[in-house]
C-alpha cells in the first residue's frame, strides 16, 4: 500500500481521533443496522421477497438484529472517551448554528462551516438516527409481542414501523454517501487517526 | 463541562458556552414525535391510503406499489423455493373422508363450469386492492362431485411449496363465493400469485386464499394452517377477526 499517502506522511501529522471504543461501537452498530436493513428488504420489497422466500427465517433475523442493535452504544457506555464523544455530540454551541445556517443555504464556503470534533450536522444525524432507532425498536416489540397491546396498537405501529423504516433508509444513504465521498473521515473510524491537516480543514475549532 | 472548550481554554468563543444540550432534544424530540405517529396513525393511514392509492393508478414506474400501503399485492412465501407447475405436471387430489377420491389435472378444472367474481382483496397485514376479478370452480362443486361423507366437517388445503395448509369448516367451504380459483384479474394466475390455481375464500382475509393449491381433504375437524399455528384467527372473517375492522369485502 506504498501508494497510500497517509501511509507516506510522518507520524507526526496524524493526530488520534477516536479510540477502540468509538470504533468498535461504530462497527458493531453498523453491521447490525446493516443486518436490518437488508433483512427489511428481503421482508418489504417484492422482489427480493420472491427471491429469498424463507419468511420465519428472515422474520427472526431481523427481529435479533434490531433488538440488538442499541448494545453496541450502551456497552460501549464503558468507556470514559466514548462517553465524552457523546458528550461532544450532545452540546452545540454557537458555531453549530453558523454551521447549521450556511448547510440550510447550501453554502460550501470553509468559514462558515466552524466544526469542533463533530460538525452540526453530524450531531444532528447522530441524535436523530438514535431516537429513530429507539421508535423501531418500541413499535417493532409492538409488532412482535402481539398479545401484549390492543390490536389498534399493532396497525398503527406498524404503519410507523414502515414510514420510518424508509425515512431512516434514505437518511442512512446519505450518512453513508457521505462517508464514501471523505476517505480521510473513513480512515478516521478504521484506524482511529485522521491527518492533522484534514482536522484543520475538517474540523477547525478541534483540538485533539 | 464542555469537553471541547475544557481541552482549549484559549478557544475563540466566548467562555460562559457549554454548549446547549441540543442533541438529547432532537433525540426525544424524535421518540415524541414516533409515540405521536403511532397515535395519529389510523388518521394519518386512511389520508396516505386514499392519496397513494389514486396516485399508483397514475404511476407508469410503479414505485409507488414500494411504498408503505402503497396499493397492489405483495408476495408472501413461507419455503424458500416453489416448484414451478403447468398444464402437463399440475395436480389436485380430492381425498379425505370421501366416497370418491379424485385427482384433477388443469384441463380438467377449466373443463367444469366457471364462476366470476369481482370483490376487494384484503390482506391481514393491512393492504387492500379494490375490485380484482378471481373466476373458477365453486369449490362446494368438487365437494359434491367426490361425494362429502356424513360425519366429516372440515376441509384442509395444501399446497405444492411443501409447507404452506389451511382449513375451512365444511359449511364455509360450501359458500358459493369459495373458489378453486384459475384466472386472477382476468389472466391465467401467474406462479407468483399462486398459479397455476390457488384457493379464493372471498370473505376472509388474503392468507385463507391457499396459493399452489395442490391437495383438498375433508377432514373430521378443522386443523389450523400454517399461518393459524402462528397466532392468526382459524375464522378469519375480513372486519370480524384478528382484532381488525376493515371493511367486508362480501
Amino acid at each position: 500500500m506504498t501508494l497510500r499517502p497517509d501511509t507516506a506522511a510522518p507520524p507526526s501529522a496524524d493526530v488520534r481521533r477516536f479510540g477502540p471504543a468509538q470504533r468498535w461501537v461504530h462497527r458493531t452498530t453498523a453491521a447490525l443496522m446493516g443486518v436490518c436493513v437488508v433483512t427489511a428488504a428481503c421482508l418489504y420489497i417484492p422482489q427480493f421477497a420472491e427471491l429469498v422466500g424463507r419468511r420465519e427465517l428472515v422474520v427472526r433475523v431481523h427481529e435479533c438484529a434490531g433488538l440488538a442493535l442499541p448494545v453496541p452504544v450502551l456497552v460501549g457506555l464503558v468507556s470514559r472517551r466514548f462517553r465524552a464523544d457523546l458528550g461532544h455530540l450532545n452540546r452545540f454551541g454557537s458555531h453549530d448554528r453558523i454551521w447549521l445556517r450556511a448547510a440550510l443555504h447550501r453554502d460550501k464556503r470553509r468559514a462558515l462551516r466552524p466544526a469542533a470534533k463533530f460538525n452540526a450536522g453530524q450531531k444532528v444525524y447522530a441524535a436523530w438516527i438514535a431516537g429513530a432507532t429507539l421508535v423501531m425498536l418500541g413499535t417493532g416489540l409492538l409488532m412482535w409481542f402481539t398479545h401484549l397491546t390492543p390490536i389498534q396498537w399493532r396497525t398503527s405501529a406498524t404503519f410507523v414501523h414502515d414510514w420510518l423504516a424508509l425515512t431512516i433508509g434514505i437518511v442512512l444513504g446519505g450518512h453513508i454517501g457521505m462517508a464514501l465521498g471523505d476517505p480521510e473521515a473513513r480512515r478516521g473510524l478504521r484506524t482511529g487517526s485522521v491527518s492533522r491537516e484534514w482536522a484543520d480543514r475538517e474540523h477547525p475549532l478541534w483540538r485533539p | 463541562m464542555n469537553p471541547e472548550r475544557a481541552e482549549k481554554p484559549e478557544a475563540s468563543e466566548p467562555p460562559e458556552e457549554r454548549g446547549t444540550p441540543i442533541g438529547r432534544r432532537v433525540l426525544l424530540g424524535t421518540l415524541g414525535l414516533g409515540a405521536l405517529g403511532v397515535l395519529a396513525a389510523p388518521t394519518l393511514q386512511r389520508g396516505l391510503e386514499g392519496f397513494l392509492g389514486s396516485a399508483a393508478e397514475k404511476d407508469p414506474t410503479g414505485l409507488t406499489g414500494l411504498l408503505p400501503n402503497g396499493g397492489g399485492f405483495r408476495y408472501y412465501s413461507v419455503t424458500s423455493s416453489v416448484p414451478h407447475k403447468n398444464a402437463a405436471n399440475y395436480r389436485l387430489t380430492v381425498d379425505g373422508l370421501v366416497d370418491t377420491p379424485k385427482t384433477y389435472t388443469l384441463d380438467d378444472l377449466r373443463a367444469l363450469p366457471q364462476t366470476r367474481m369481482v370483490k376487494d382483496v384484503q390482506c391481514v397485514t393491512g393492504w387492500r386492492v379494490p375490485d380484482t376479478p378471481f373466476e373458477g370452480v365453486r369449490l362446494s362443486r368438487l365437494l359434491d362431485a367426490a361425494g362429502v361423507r356424513a360425519k366429516s366437517g372440515a376441509v384442509r388445503f395444501t399446497c405444492f411449496d411443501g409447507a404452506y395448509s389451511e382449513s375451512l369448516t365444511l359449511d364455509q367451504a360450501r359458500r358459493s363465493d369459495i373458489l378453486v380459483a384459475l384466472r386472477m384479474q382476468d389472466k391465467d394466475i401467474g406462479h407468483n400469485h399462486g398459479g397455476p390455481v390457488r384457493l379464493y375464500v372471498a370473505p376472509m382475509y388474503f392468507y385463507k386464499s391457499a396459493k399452489w393449491l395442490s391437495g383438498i381433504t375433508v377432514t373430521e375437524d378443522v386443523r389450523p394452517g400454517y399461518w393459524e399455528e402462528r397466532g392468526y384467527d382459524v375464522d378469519a372473517w375480513v372486519g370480524r377477526s384478528n382484532g381488525r375492522d376493515d371493511d367486508p369485502t362480501t
